[in-house]
């Protein structure tokens, strides 16, 4: 009887476990099977290295692609042709009979461009141009170029009945077509066959100049695209920015540490625990709508305003900030945590001076996920009118005021061809704020876990 | 030797579970985790400044009780204790009992070194600090110094006092762990097997601490090391199974042992 059970046990044994080498089906020794399946394994370990380098190397060339063109198209919004006009500020032209300061702000700047320019491009047989020539002529020019005369005497109004060279940005049709190809005398697109014989001459005089397009960075929104600038732009997401980080990095922390650290754990924390992850979900455009319906029409915050743009994209991120800080939080220790409750700190004290420290990198890599989400949002702002076309920079928190994103929608959606450039421009600034915010997040983090 | 006929025996503690001047005195506690009971009508005194060792197989419920003598398992939700524990004459689980107040009198050293991760001077100073029990600077030091002094640390880190505590070696680290909880002033000391992370020469070195410490303080230890129970207790407590089979002088526990169990367990026959 005794004999028998152990047999039993061992067939069964050798059925199941086969691939030993005490099995007597097989000669080879353990060592000899290991370097069998060492060969096998170590091809399998460079299969996977290969192709994770070649996932890397397959990322970084798309990143290097997307930068690559949005930089090459973005390259003309950073310069401008100008040109130098012969004006002569005549003041029967001007309508001004002194240089008060009050003539020379209501004085007929058009006029005197006009009469200038068309004196500058008499017809071959001398003969004065004809309407239809001067309208083309005067629309080789911005429409900018008046204001910069009237700036330019009112700095120096000893010019008054006098001739003088003056430097005019050139309409953004010529711009484009100069950058595109250099005066030859050809029709190009909205150019016409007379209007590129004047810009010959105009080069041939050097009287044309390519000069970087610091306009871009001070000025805002305009209809012309060779005015057009982003700092409106920039300037309310900056402000939206700075609403939306000093509501939801509190917030959030604040929930994170409560749910983690003081909450009980039970049916409604979970109910609240799924409810946040649900509304890390939720589509942005519903959170437009709810901006629209509770914090405009309801709370009668004003519209446009960075302030309502802020408070809708921290509705947004905190779900996001919310659940990376509550991950950073249960990573820390629990023996750090023991260590402090066993000296006597209090709940507070424990989480305040040992888990908030310790989760800080992992909580601060949250925020800049969800702040760099909220960076590039522009659904929910449409919904609550920050969208608008806005000619002002915004000062305050409540001004009317548009953002990065929406700008490069609104000068996407612009039929003009020079607006291409600026889009494309627009997006290595908004590139540009991304890579300050990460770098900046980077340095805090490091700062952090060095303590 | 079948030991379960045994555990069916361990009905009443053997030996003299009373101390003449106990610091603490538990009596019939019980405590579950959800509806599973891990320890079962302990009843015992520590012994004023005395060091009294808690020994046992793993998973007994030495260390489950020895955290309940500080309330730390407070932090567990499912955690339930009853019985009467007391400090001193008075109920640690009294309901107007702040546990602040009682972990500041009955101070706690883990099993594996756990130094805030600050410089060595904020590690020792911390309690102190969040008791308020000095504001001035110069005292502040003098605690630093002392504390670091009982723990036989200061002349190895005196001059790097600015440095991390997470920098020191093990053995370093549970020194600092002591002074740590020794900068407060407590009046017990609870280990919960302070010495098993560390290497021999380390551990002799903790553990002439403790015999130094039990000068001025009460301590209860938690052991797997029999030899350390012996070295460094003059009681032993004997657990098995969430009960307390046996407690004794030490001597007599280790010599003469009076349960079967307790005699199997320290002549390493099952453990």
């Amino acid at each position: 009887m005794t004999n028998s059970k152990p047999s039993a046990k061992s067939t069964k044994k050798d059925e199941t476990s086969m691939p030993l080498s005490t099995t007597p089906s097989s000669k080879l020794s353990t060592t000899d099977k290991v370097k069998l399946s060492l060969k096998n394994r170590h091809k399998k370990e460079s299969r996977f290295k290969r192709t994770g380098f070649f996932a890397v190397i397959f990322g970084f060339m798309l990143v290097l692609v997307l930068i690559g063109d949005i930089g090459s198209k973005a390259l003309p919004a950073f310069h401008q042709h100008w040109v130098k006009l012969d004006i002569n500020y005549q003041n029967n032209w001007l309508n001004i009979d002194d240089t008060s300061e009050e003539n020379l702000k209501k004085a007929n700047y058009r006029t005197v461009l006009k009469k200038s320019i068309y004196h500058m491009f008499p017809t071959e047989s001398g003969k004065k141009l004809s309407r239809k020539d001067k309208r083309q002529v005067f629309k080789l020019f911005s429409t900018n170029a008046e204001f910069t005369l009237k700036d330019y005497l009112i700095s120096s109004p000893e010019y008054l009945n006098t001739q003088t060279s003056v430097w005019v940005r050139l309409d953004d049709d010529v711009d484009s077509y100069l950058k595109e190809n250099f005066a030859q005398g050809e029709a190009g697109l909205r150019i016409t066959k007379q209007q590129a014989q004047w810009l010959v001459k105009l080069s041939d005089e050097n009287r044309i100049e390519s000069r970087f397009n610091f306009s871009f960075f001070t000025a805002s929104d305009s209809r012309e695209p060779e005015l057009a600038g982003i700092k409106g732009a920039l300037t309310g997401t900056l402000l939206t920015m700075f609403v939306t980080l000093l509501l939801s990095f509190p917030l959030g922390v604040a929930g994170a540490l409560y749910l983690e650290e003081f909450a009980p754990k039970n049916r409604w924390t979970d109910i609240i625990e799924i409810n946040i992850n649900n509304l890390a979900a939720v589509p942005s455009i519903v959170f437009g709508l709810l901006g629209l319906a509770v914090i405009i029409n309801l709370f009668g915050l004003p519209r446009s305003a960075p302030l309502v743009g802020g408070i809708v994209l921290t509705l947004m991120t905190l779900p996001t900030i919310i659940i990376a800080s509550r991950a950073a939080i249960k990573a820390v220790p629990p023996s750090l945590r023991e260590a402090a409750l066993g000296l006597g700190a209090s709940k507070m004290q424990v989480t305040f001076s040992h888990v908030l420290p310790q989760a800080m990198p992992g909580i601060i890599t949250g925020g800049i996920i969800g702040v760099a989400q909220a960076l590039g949002e522009t659904a929910p702002l449409l919904m609550i009118g920050m969208v608008a076309f806005i000619v002002d920079v915004p000062t305050s928190i409540v001004d009317s005021a548009t953002v990065l994103p929406v700008q490069i929608f609104l000068w996407a959606d612009s039929p003009e061809r020079a607006f291409l450039a600026k889009t494309s421009a627009a997006i290595l600034v908004l590139l540009a704020l991304l890579l300050v915010i990460n770098v900046t997040a980077t340095m805090l983090r490091t700062k952090f876990e060095k303590k | 030797m079948n030991n379960l006929n045994i555990e069916e025996e361990i009905t009443e503690t053997v030996g003299n579970i009373y101390a003449e001047n106990a610091k603490m005195s538990i009596r019939s506690a019980d405590v579950f985790y959800g509806d599973k009971q891990a320890i079962h009508n302990v009843s015992l005194d520590l012994a004023k400044n005395q060091v009294t060792a808690l020994i046992g197989p793993s998973g007994c419920g030495k260390s489950t009780f020895l955290r309940c003598l500080n309330r730390m398992n407070d932090t567990i939700d499912i955690c339930r204790v009853t019985g009467q524990l007391m400090l001193d004459g008075e109920d640690i689980y009294a309901k107007d009992l702040d546990p602040v107040l009682l972990r500041a009198r009955v101070g706690m050293v883990f099993q594996k070194p756990n130094p805030f991760p600050k410089s060595i001077y904020d590690n020792v100073a911390y309690g102190a600090r969040i008791h308020g029990l000095t504001n001035n600077k110069a005292e502040l030091d003098e605690i630093v110094e002392t504390s670091l002094q009982k723990a036989g640390l200061f002349n190895e880190v005196k001059d790097r006092l600015n440095d991390p505590g997470t920098g020191l070696s093990g053995g370093q680290q549970q020194r600092l762990c002591i002074a740590r909880t020794i900068a407060v002033s407590p009046e017990v000391i609870l280990m919960d097997e302070p010495a098993s992370a560390l290497d021999p020469i380390a551990t002799a070195i903790i553990e002439e601490l403790i015999d130094e410490l039990k000068e001025k303080y009460t301590i209860a230890i938690v052991t797997h090391s029999m030899q350390q129970a012996a070295r460094v207790s003059q009681h032993t407590a004997y657990f098995h199974l969430g009960k307390l089979v046996e407690m004794g002088k030490t001597e007599d526990i280790f010599t003469r042992p009076s349960h079967k169990l307790t005699e199997n367990y320290i002549t390493g026959r099952f453990g």
